[in-house]
């Protein structure tokens, strides 16, 4: 379609450009028309086998226990209700987990950009003398890594077990996040920008406040939004780090819901009826604590899916 | 050294030009202070904590008060009899996981970049992303509520047909395939991102003029998207060959029970339960398997990145 936009007559260039596509429609009615629907149709079954067992999740959560039990849900809620819902809010361990998880996920967020300008900025400026070496110091550890006895023993040492600090700090920078936010700033701060705001008086801080920062409003939200989504998704780092089921991020309560069973426990002991009621409620919770669990994410990310195709090119041209 | 010999004033003025400009950029070393010590502090320390491996470390006397050992805790390693299951059970998941996991995004890259209808591409794309950003849990819990011997979704269908409930996640012989097919679910949609970009950077014209010559479709992404892209493919190949021991080691500990344990134990799994899980940790012995795996990873990145250039000219570095 655009082959010929460059052609210097526009009104000679549309109409050997309509001809053109004519001649190509008779040519691609065979192979090409039959690649490009075969194409449509893989990528398309692959999106539904995405898809369904998501909605399934959803759709599971708001129907009644009885309906899931008896495999009624197919894809829409059947006998549509919030019970599981109201109980899930109910439940302490789920909204400490939930405040807990919103708590690292802000402080990972602001402290891993913080971090990654901090690391990226001064790295993309060619004047920086040693950077070369900075940044091979900072990508070794990503290469060969030490492990998580070493690293353990590390937070052990600073006496952050058992602290918030101990799920934020460790993992708060990420290397792939700097060498992506270095790349956008090579492509995008000019040279000129710096003399001309040189010229006007400006040092390297305010240069990097007033001027880079404004200019870098996608990056800053990738990471900030990468930041959050990893903090959001763990889970190791509080199984190895904490004890105290107050600091306990919602993936790990997940955790001990769904895979271990562990809420059953309690429920010994009433009679039949009520024990089935239970179960049925228990196994409609389940849905509905993973639709929780994975709303946030999928609520956040089409804000960033399309800065980072970018992202991804600038970081694989490095 | 020769060259400030036989120009000593053209060194010395390239050098205090290097310490004038340092002291000009000084709010640029300061900027680079806090990822320097959170590097120190989260990456390199850990990297000096290493040592404990050849050390008989005892929390009472320290890393540096702990007399050395030597390759003592490799040996005993190597020796037990956890080490070849161990090993075996590593590499056939995470080479299981590469040959499927690694081709299908480049196959739907190129099929998505072949449709013709924005509208549909973008929307099959969102699609596609979406499970990446869900965390391990939730995606084993799926796992866990479809796969239910007792009402799960899989097991009604396989009923409808006719067979017994399987309870899949407790069935050895099933372990690899559900990881690795699973894996294939939530992240090909993502890892097709990068080939997307590199599609996207392929010059158009090279399309336009292949066109104009007759090139069917086909021949087209053969000869000109496939080579487009392969220097990101080798990228990427070398650097999941150095991540081939680790890779999943979240996602494993999950879906690891006592009925599969037999294929699910790998080193990182081992090194979890030796080092931080038993009633007596032994910080020593779980270092020494993280340094192995480490090392053994290290040559496998470098092999691969030597093997990729005679091959392809392309490297990591």
């Amino acid at each position: 379609m655009t082959m010929l936009q460059t052609s210097d007559s526009p009104r000679r260039g549309r109409g050997v450009n309509s001809f053109a596509s004519a001649r190509r429609q008779v040519r691609e009615s065979t192979s090409d028309r039959a690649l490009t629907v075969v194409s449509a149709g893989v990528v398309g079954a692959f999106a539904v086998a995405i898809l369904y067992p998501l909605i399934y999740v959803i759709s599971s959560s708001f129907s009644s226990g009885a309906a899931i039990n008896s495999g009624a849900v197919k894809l829409l809620p059947v006998d549509p209700n919030l019970d599981a819902y109201r109980q899930i809010f109910d439940s302490p361990a789920f909204v400490t987990g939930f405040i807990n998880s919103l708590i690292y996920s802000i402080a990972g967020a602001v402290l891993g950009t913080v971090l990654t300008v901090l690391a990226a900025y001064p790295l993309s400026r060619a004047d920086l003398d040693g950077r070369k070496t900075i940044l091979f110091a900072l990508l070794v550890p990503t290469l060969f890594s030490a492990g998580i006895i070493p690293t353990y023993m590390v937070v052990r040492d600073l006496h952050l077990l058992n602290t918030r600090w101990a799920i934020i700090l460790p993992g708060a920078m990420s290397m792939f996040n700097v060498i992506i936010t270095l790349a956008f700033y090579q492509v995008t701060i000019p040279e000129e920008l710096l003399e001309a705001s040189r010229l006007d008086g400006a040092n390297d801080f305010q240069f990097l406040l007033r001027v880079v920062l404004p200019l870098s409003k996608p990056i800053l939200a990738v990471n900030l939004l990468f930041y959050a989504i990893g903090q959001w998704n763990g889970w190791f780092t509080s199984l190895i780090y904490l004890t105290n089921e107050h600091l306990f991020p919602l993936q790990l309560v997940l955790r001990q819901i769904l895979l271990q069973n562990q809420v059953t426990a309690d429920q010994m002991g009433s009679d039949a009826a009520a024990l089935v009621a239970q179960k049925e409620l228990f196994d409609k919770l389940k849905y509905a604590l993973l639709a929780v669990a994975m709303l946030p994410p999928l609520i956040a990310f089409p804000f960033v899916q399309k800065h980072f195709v970018r992202g991804a090119l600038l970081g694989s041209l490095k | 050294m020769t060259a400030r010999d036989v120009h000593p004033e053209v060194s010395s003025s390239r050098r205090s030009l290097a310490r004038r400009r340092i002291k000009r950029n000084w709010r640029l070393y300061v900027m680079l202070l806090p990822p320097v010590i959170f590097a120190v502090l989260f990456l390199y320390w850990p990297l000096y904590g290493m040592q404990m491996a050849f050390k008989d470390f005892s929390v009472a006397n320290g890393i540096n008060g702990s007399p050395w050992v030597g390759l003592k805790y490799f040996r005993t390693f190597v020796d037990s009899y956890q080490f070849w299951p161990t090993i075996k059970n590593t590499i056939i998941l995470n080479f299981y996981e590469l040959l499927a996991g690694f081709p299908i995004p480049i196959v739907l890259a190129l099929l998505l970049n072949s449709l013709r209808s924005a509208l549909y591409r973008r929307g099959v794309q969102l699609i596609l992303f979406a499970p990446h950003f869900l965390s391990t849990v939730v995606v084993v819990g799926i796992m866990v509520m479809l796969l239910d011997p007792h009402g799960g979704l899989i097991n009604q269908a396989t009923g409808f047909f006719g067979a017994g409930p399987i309870d899949f996640l407790g069935e050895p012989s099933l372990f690899r395939h559900i990881f690795v097919w699973s894996g294939v679910w939530q992240s090909a949609g993502y890892s097709m991102v990068i080939y997307l970009a590199a599609l996207a950077g392929i010059d158009p014209q090279l399309h336009e003029a292949a066109k104009v010559d007759g090139a069917s479709r086909l021949r087209r992404i053969w000869h000109i998207d496939l080579p487009g892209i392969l220097p990101v493919t080798v990228v990427l190949l070398v650097l999941n060959m150095g991540s081939i021991l680790s890779t999943g080691f979240e996602k494993v500990l999950l879906m690891q029970n006592s009925l599969n344990v037999g294929v699910s134990e790998v080193i990182d799994t081992y090194v979890y339960k030796v080092g931080l899980q038993s009633s007596i940790p032994q910080f020593s012995y779980a270092t020494a398997i993280g340094v192995f795996k480490s090392v053994t990873a290290l040559a496998l990145l470098l092999c691969a990145n030597w093997l990729a250039r005679r091959i392809s000219r392309h490297s990591l570095f």
